[in-house]
This record gives C-alpha cells, structure tokens and sequence, in this order.
C-alpha cells in the first residue's frame, strides 16, 4: 500500500485474488491442510478465522499509535489469542459438532501466519475502516480457498459434498483424499494450476 | 503393559504413526520454508525439539496453575505467553552460553513462537490427560517426528534443486506433493500400534 488511503474496494479484492492468503501468500497451511476433508468443516473454519482476522485487525488498527514498537508481537499474539478464546468458547456453546469436528485448530488459530500476517503488515499501518475490510476480504478468500479444496476432497473421498451422496453408489470412494496424503497433493495441484492462471493473466497484461 | 513398554510405544507414536508433520499437519509453514538445506533442517529440528519438550513441561505447570485459580478457558492466551516467553528465554541463555549454538540457531529461534507444532503439543497433552512425564515424552517424540520430516524433506528438495520441474509447479507446489508422498509412505507405520 503505496498511498495513503487506500480504497476499500481495492483492499476486500486484494485478499480474494490478488493477495489470496492460501493460493498467493502460501500462509496458513496448517489448517488449509487438517479441516479440508469435508466442506461444512472448511466453511466452519473459514468463518472462525474470518472473525479472529476482522476483531484482531480492528483492535490493533485502533491500538497501533499506543503499542510500542519492541513488544508489538506479543501485544498482537495476546489480542489475536483473546479473539480465538472467544471464537472457541462461543463454538463449544453453540457448535458444538463442528467443536468436535475441528478440535485442536480451533486454539491454533493463534498461531496462523495469515493472522499475525494481516497484523504487522496491514493493520498496524492503517486506519481501522480499510483493517476491517481488509480483514474480511482476507478471512473471505482463506474461506473460499478452503472450500475449493474441500470440495474437491469431499467429492473424491466421500462421494458427498456438504453430506448430501452426488457421485451414485457406484463411485468407490478414493479414501486416500480423506486422509493426510489426498490434503497434500489435492493443495500442491491445485497451487500449480492457481499459478499457471495467473502467469497466463500476466502475460496477457505484458 | 510396564512403564517401560508404555514410554516407547508413546515416543513410536508420536515419532512414526502420527507424525507431527505428515499426518496431523502441525508445523507445515517451517516444513516448507525452511527445508531447503539438511544442515539448516537439523538445526531447525534440534530448537524446535529443545523448545517443545520445556514447552511441554511448563505449559504443564501453568495447566496446574489455571485449574487451581479455576479459569481453565485462559488456556489458549496462558499457553501462547508461556511458549513466546520461553523462546525469548532459550535466546537469551543461548546468546550467554553457548555463542555458537546461538549463532547456529539464532534465526530459527523467534520463528518457533509462531510455530503451531509447539502450541499443538500443549494442547494435545492436555486433551489427552497425559501425566507430567508423558507430556514431556509427547513433546520429545513429537519434536522428533518433526525433525524427521523436515531433515528428510531437506535432502529431497536439495535433489529437487537439480532436477527439471515445470514452472507453475516450482517451489510450493512440488514441495506439497512431495510432502504428500512422503505422507503415502508414512502411513504405512499406522499398523505397527494397535
């Protein structure tokens, strides 16, 4: 961000496509990986991060003139680590299925880069306005992101998408989608392709 | 089952069948930044095994403490402080006594705060109910099933390094997929605990 006000249109876009936190800055890898095996999973953690992201983004973007430069990452871990016990005790309320379902990287989102990321490099620069913004539209394309993959990884390894069976019963489910490996490579690929795209656009716009 | 058999089923478990790493997917952004170099991945895995095994222990203690002030849902905020003081600690002892391991280290050290491995472990005991020396064996095993990973990851990429990949699969993604072939062959050690 060159100028001083940058435009909030500019800044919600910059966190789907241009800045994608999954596809583009490669942060976040952690829980991209573990909660992609079924959808509902992806949009429950998207939305967790989507809220920690907005909150954080807003209370540092407000506390950036107070916070002293030498201590601001520990002041921004404790803000963002407020966030997520919210996120976790109101989950444990009122999901408490989807509490289960992602389990520990409900606390890790602590420690998500993207979180920590958007703090230093955005919110501690900026006015609390573009920081919200900026914080949805990153927390908007981690989610989409997340759904992409888990679509693909619900589909392939389940037959279902949202639980709802799509591929018939003559489909055999490719297990291995579900497990630890099927997140790896169905990421991998889908990064490549997410590349070529965009080495494409780029050559176009040269 | 004795002691005995229990603290190497428990290290077997967190080194091979859940592999920090490769099947529970703690500590991926280290694994794929820093992997590039089995030197630097031996150094990177030896701070991480060093932080989560006093991180273990500790985060031990402030549990205790917690259940006894009765505000068990401090927990995550409590953690994380007591994990970014320890690293900060580890430096400053490092810097003092051993200047060459400091200087080995010293870029990996404050990268380990944000490393979600270390919080993982934490957190993973505690849900567990593990005892005090499980905890610490946990976080060992667990450190080291990471430093397995990434050393191996390392002496892939610096192979990789050489080898002719297309472009829109350099870097982060050939990393991915390497990682998830890697992970195939991890899940072939799922059998060897029942």
């Amino acid at each position: 961000m060159a100028n001083e006000k940058p435009k909030l249109t500019s800044v919600f876009f910059n966190g789907i496509i241009s800045e994608n936190p999954t596809f583009r800055l490669v942060l976040g890898t952690c829980p991209t990986l573990a909660v992609t095996t079924a959808a509902s999973n992806a949009i429950g953690m998207g939305a967790a991060a989507t809220f920690v992201l907005v909150g954080s983004n807003l209370v540092i973007s407000l506390l950036r003139k107070f916070i002293p430069d030498k201590v601001r990452i520990p002041a921004f871990i404790v803000v963002i680590a407020a966030f997520v016990t919210i996120v976790q005790l109101m989950m444990k309320a009122f999901l408490p299925d989807l509490d289960k379902a992602l389990g520990l990287f409900i606390p890790l989102i602590v420690v998500n880069c993207i979180i920590l990321a958007r703090a230093e490099a955005f919110a501690s620069k900026n006015g609390p306005m573009a920081s919200v913004v900026d914080g949805i539209g990153m927390g908007v394309g981690f989610t989409l992101a997340l759904l992409v993959i888990a679509s693909i990884r619900e589909i392939l390894g389940n037959g279902t998408i949202f639980d709802i069976p799509i591929l018939g019963t003559a489909y055999e489910p490719a297990l291995i989608m579900i497990l630890a490996p099927g997140g790896f490579i169905t990421y991998g690929v889908l990064l490549a392709i997410f590349n070529k795209l965009t080495a494409n656009t780029a050559k176009k716009e040269a | 089952m004795d002691p005995f058999t229990k603290i190497i089923l428990l290290m077997l478990n967190a080194i091979l069948c859940n592999n920090f790493v490769l099947s529970r997917f703690l500590g991926i952004c280290p694994f794929l930044g820093v992997s590039k170099k089995v030197d630097t991945a031996i150094g990177m895995g030896l701070a991480v095994t060093f932080v989560m095994a006093l991180a273990s222990l500790f985060c031990y203690f402030a549990q205790m403490l917690l259940d006894s002030l009765n505000i068990g849902y401090m927990q995550t905020i409590a953690y994380i402080l007591v994990i970014a003081g320890l690293v900060q600690f580890v430096e400053m002892v490092l810097q003092k006594t051993s200047p060459s391991l400091y200087t080995a280290l010293g870029v990996y050290l404050p990268l380990i705060t944000t490393n979600c491995a270390v919080l993982g472990v934490t957190i993973l005991n505690f849900d567990e109910g593990y005892n005090l020396l499980e905890s610490v064996l946990n976080g060992v095993g667990g450190a080291l099933g990471f430093t397995l990973a990434i050393v191996l990851m390392a002496g892939i990429t610096e192979r990789l390094e050489l080898s002719k990949i297309p472009t829109p699969l350099k870097g982060f993604p050939i990393g991915l997929i390497t990682a998830g072939l890697m992970s195939i062959a991890f899940l072939g050690f799922s059998g060897l605990i029942k």
